[in-house]
């Protein structure tokens, strides 16, 4: 017996929004009936690209049904940019939760927007799904699998399972998701490593012009105040405040305060702002 | 709202006549049957009389009867005696659809050292007698064939096979687990050797089991530890629920006709209503070599999670072979041993009477279940006019599991 939340119990027993929409702007299909559970989600969009109307037939479990009834209402009134951001786990969220071994209900729903919203933009039938077959009995590709990992932090091949189906039936794959898994984990962390040093300097000193130009010098110009970038040493930032700036007693609070915090947060984290000598 | 209970398969209620028997043992005389005075000694008469109510029930000697924990112990106590009683035979014979207390240990098995046979049924879940002739070698060790399947109801010709075995010197166990108080057995009319089954499955409480082991057969203890069940089952008696299984077999031996007449008519009709009132629907299984008091039913183009929770909303009780109830993503291995079609097989509803059910039972679940297969066919996207294409119906059909 699962345990689903009186929510998710609420949109199974009552779902919103079941059936179609003849003429619809687009159309999602996804999963099969082989595999358990399948949905057809049905969106329409106005010429402003807000969805108006969103409708829905699912074959599949408790939370199958709810998940896609739940996105009904997420999307309707929501422009076709924003449903794009809609994730699993916020169709998980929205619930009140879901039950782990249940997420790839939530996938399923996500995965039929998208394949919605494709068709409405002209992308034609539901494309080609990308990437390698690596598990055969549920038809999951290794760039499902890889998006799943990446989107939802998973760790386990159980945890892939239970996301993406992927692994759940004859198991001949799992070695292959461990492998998937690893890789996904691998490649963020190196990235994660990699990205203080990712600038070179000539990208540095550009990318801090940069943010003093766009961010900086308008607020400190609107007082009648400028700045100007003298030298960049490593992580050392050093600057020579002109105009009104340069003898104005609150000019070390602006440097520390507001400068170093913007080159910090749109640059570099490790950046340390210094004042020339006058 | 009352509780419909229909999921017998999975457990049943404790009669109330065996509840009454074992209370005694948890107040009063909670005595060692293994201890030398009297307050604990007289209980080991219970124990002796429990013993023959349970061999009067399957036609044992009480000698045969050794007592357990469970249906699955009875099934490793009986597979691993086998092996180990012939150790130089590393074969196992058994089914595709057993209960996972014998398919997962022969599985393990296999991964340790052992060769295991699984046997294919057909269609209707029946076994080919010719197909366990072929498959047994000089190295077999057991033959383990379960005598009803716990979701269909469907019999295995168990004492053929059995004959067949004793012919071949082969060991030959059965899980009768389901069968046990349903369908009448004698076991000093087959060969059987071993034969395991439960008390929870025949209203007796959970946590008790039987382990039949002819007289004669050789055999090697898998508790090893006291006295108890003349060396062949070490520790401590569960006393309590013992002396109720044996009252509950006393009480199946009595009710075994009634099972086969008034708890069959039952049952043939709620299934024939079913499928008369609900299109698209199948029976799963035999249709006449089955329990009688086991339906297995399959709606097309819907779920068995989701009519089960409707069911449950009307207060029934039932199960399903459904992926998203069998704990894996697939659905049950029965059905897909059976090679029942992917539009069926994750529709499955699988109904369980007892001898006390009702026709109020049966008249509840004809009004409350079509209207909701009507109601999730509305919901979902296949009918039988709109039939998903190829591509959506198996991912790769090449793909066998």
């Amino acid at each position: 017996m699962w345990d689903y939340s009186a929510k998710l119990k609420d949109h199974f027993f009552n779902p919103r929004n079941v059936g179609e929409i003849p003429g619809a702007s687009g159309v999602g299909e996804v999963g099969s009936l082989a595999c358990g559970d399948a949905l057809t989600l049905f969106i329409k969009v106005d010429d402003r690209g807000v969805i108006t109307e969103a409708k829905f037939k699912t074959f599949g479990c408790g939370s199958a049904i709810a998940s896609a009834s739940a996105l009904t209402e997420m999307i309707v009134g929501k422009t076709v940019e924003e449903a794009m951001q809609i994730t699993n786990q916020d169709i998980a969220d929205f619930l009140g939760g879901i039950p782990r071994e249940k997420m790839h209900c939530s996938v399923m729903g996500r995965e039929a927007l998208e394949a919605a919203i494709n068709n409405f933009r002209g992308l034609g039938a539901p494309q080609a799904r990308k990437g390698e077959i690596v598990c055969k009995c549920f038809g999951v590709t290794d760039e499902e699998i890889r998006r799943a990992v990446r989107e939802n932090h998973l760790k386990t091949v159980e945890d892939v399972t239970h996301y993406t189906k992927a692994g759940g039936g004859c198991g001949q794959c799992r070695d292959a998701i461990a492998r998937l898994v690893d890789e996904v984990i691998a490649a963020e962390r190196a990235q994660a490593a990699q990205a203080p040093r990712r600038l070179t300097t000539v990208q540095k000193i550009k990318k801090i012009e940069d943010v003093l130009e766009r961010e900086v010098r308008p607020t400190l110009r609107a007082d009648g105040g400028d700045i100007d970038l003298v030298d960049v040493d490593g992580n050392r930032v050093i600057v020579a405040l002109r105009g009104v700036c340069s003898h104005c007693p609150g000019s070390g609070a602006t440097l520390s305060g507001y400068v170093e915090t913007k080159l910090r947060e749109l640059v570099d984290p490790d950046l340390v702002l210094e004042e020339a000598p006058k | 709202m009352k509780t419909v209970y229909l999921d017998n398969n999975a457990t049943t209620s404790v009669a109330p006549e065996a509840l009454d028997a074992m209370l005694p043992f948890l107040r009063q005389r909670y005595g060692n049957p293994s201890s030398m005075h009297a307050f604990g000694g007289l209980v080991a008469r219970d124990l002796q009389r429990a013993r023959e109510q349970a061999a009067a029930l399957i036609g044992a000697d009480p000698s045969e009867i050794l007592f357990t924990s469970c249906g699955t112990e009875s099934d490793s106590t009986a597979i691993r005696s086998a092996l180990e009683v012939n150790p130089g035979r590393r074969h196992i014979v058994t089914t595709r659809v057993e209960h996972p207390a014998v398919l997962t240990l022969c599985q393990w098995l296999g991964d340790h050292g052992y060769k295991v046979t699984e046997l294919p049924v057909d269609g209707n879940g029946m076994l080919d007698l010719a197909e366990v002739e072929r498959a047994v070698k000089a190295d077999t060790a057991i033959v383990s064939v379960m005598w009803a399947n716990n979701e269909t109801g469907v019999l295995f010709p168990v004492e053929r096979i059995a004959e067949m075995c004793r012919e071949r010197g082969i060991l030959f166990h059965t899980d009768a687990v389901q069968a046990v108080g349903k369908i009448p057995m004698d076991m000093r009319r087959n060969r059987i050797d071993m034969l395991s089954f439960s008390g929870h499955k025949l209203h007796a409480p959970k946590g008790v089991a039987v382990l039949y082991v002819r007289r004669g057969t050789r055999f090697a203890p898998f508790l090893i530890g006291g006295h108890q069940e003349h060396g062949r089952r070490a520790g401590t008696e569960n006393v309590a629920s013992i002396v109720a299984l044996g009252r509950a077999c006393e009480l199946a031996a009595q009710g075994l006709e009634a099972e086969n007449t008034r708890v069959r008519a039952l049952r043939d009709r709620l299934e024939a209503e079913l499928l008369r009132r609900i299109p698209d629907a199948r029976l799963n299984g035999h249709p006449r070599a089955r329990l009688p008091n086991t339906t297995n039913l399959s709606f097309e183009f819907v779920e068995g999670e989701a009519i089960l929770l409707h069911l449950d909303q009307a207060g029934i009780c039932a199960s399903s072979g459904s992926a998203c109830t069998s704990g894996s993503l697939e659905p049950s291995h029965v059905l897909r041993a059976m090679g029942v079609p992917f539009t069926f097989a994750h529709g499955s509803v699988r109904l369980s009477l007892s001898r006390y059910s009702t026709d109020a039972d049966v008249d509840a679940v004809l009004a409350a279940l079509p209207p909701i297969i009507e109601r999730l066919r509305a919901i979902s996207p296949f009918s039988r006019t709109r039939m998903p294409s190829a591509a959506r119906l198996a991912p790769d059909p090449a793909h066998k599991h």
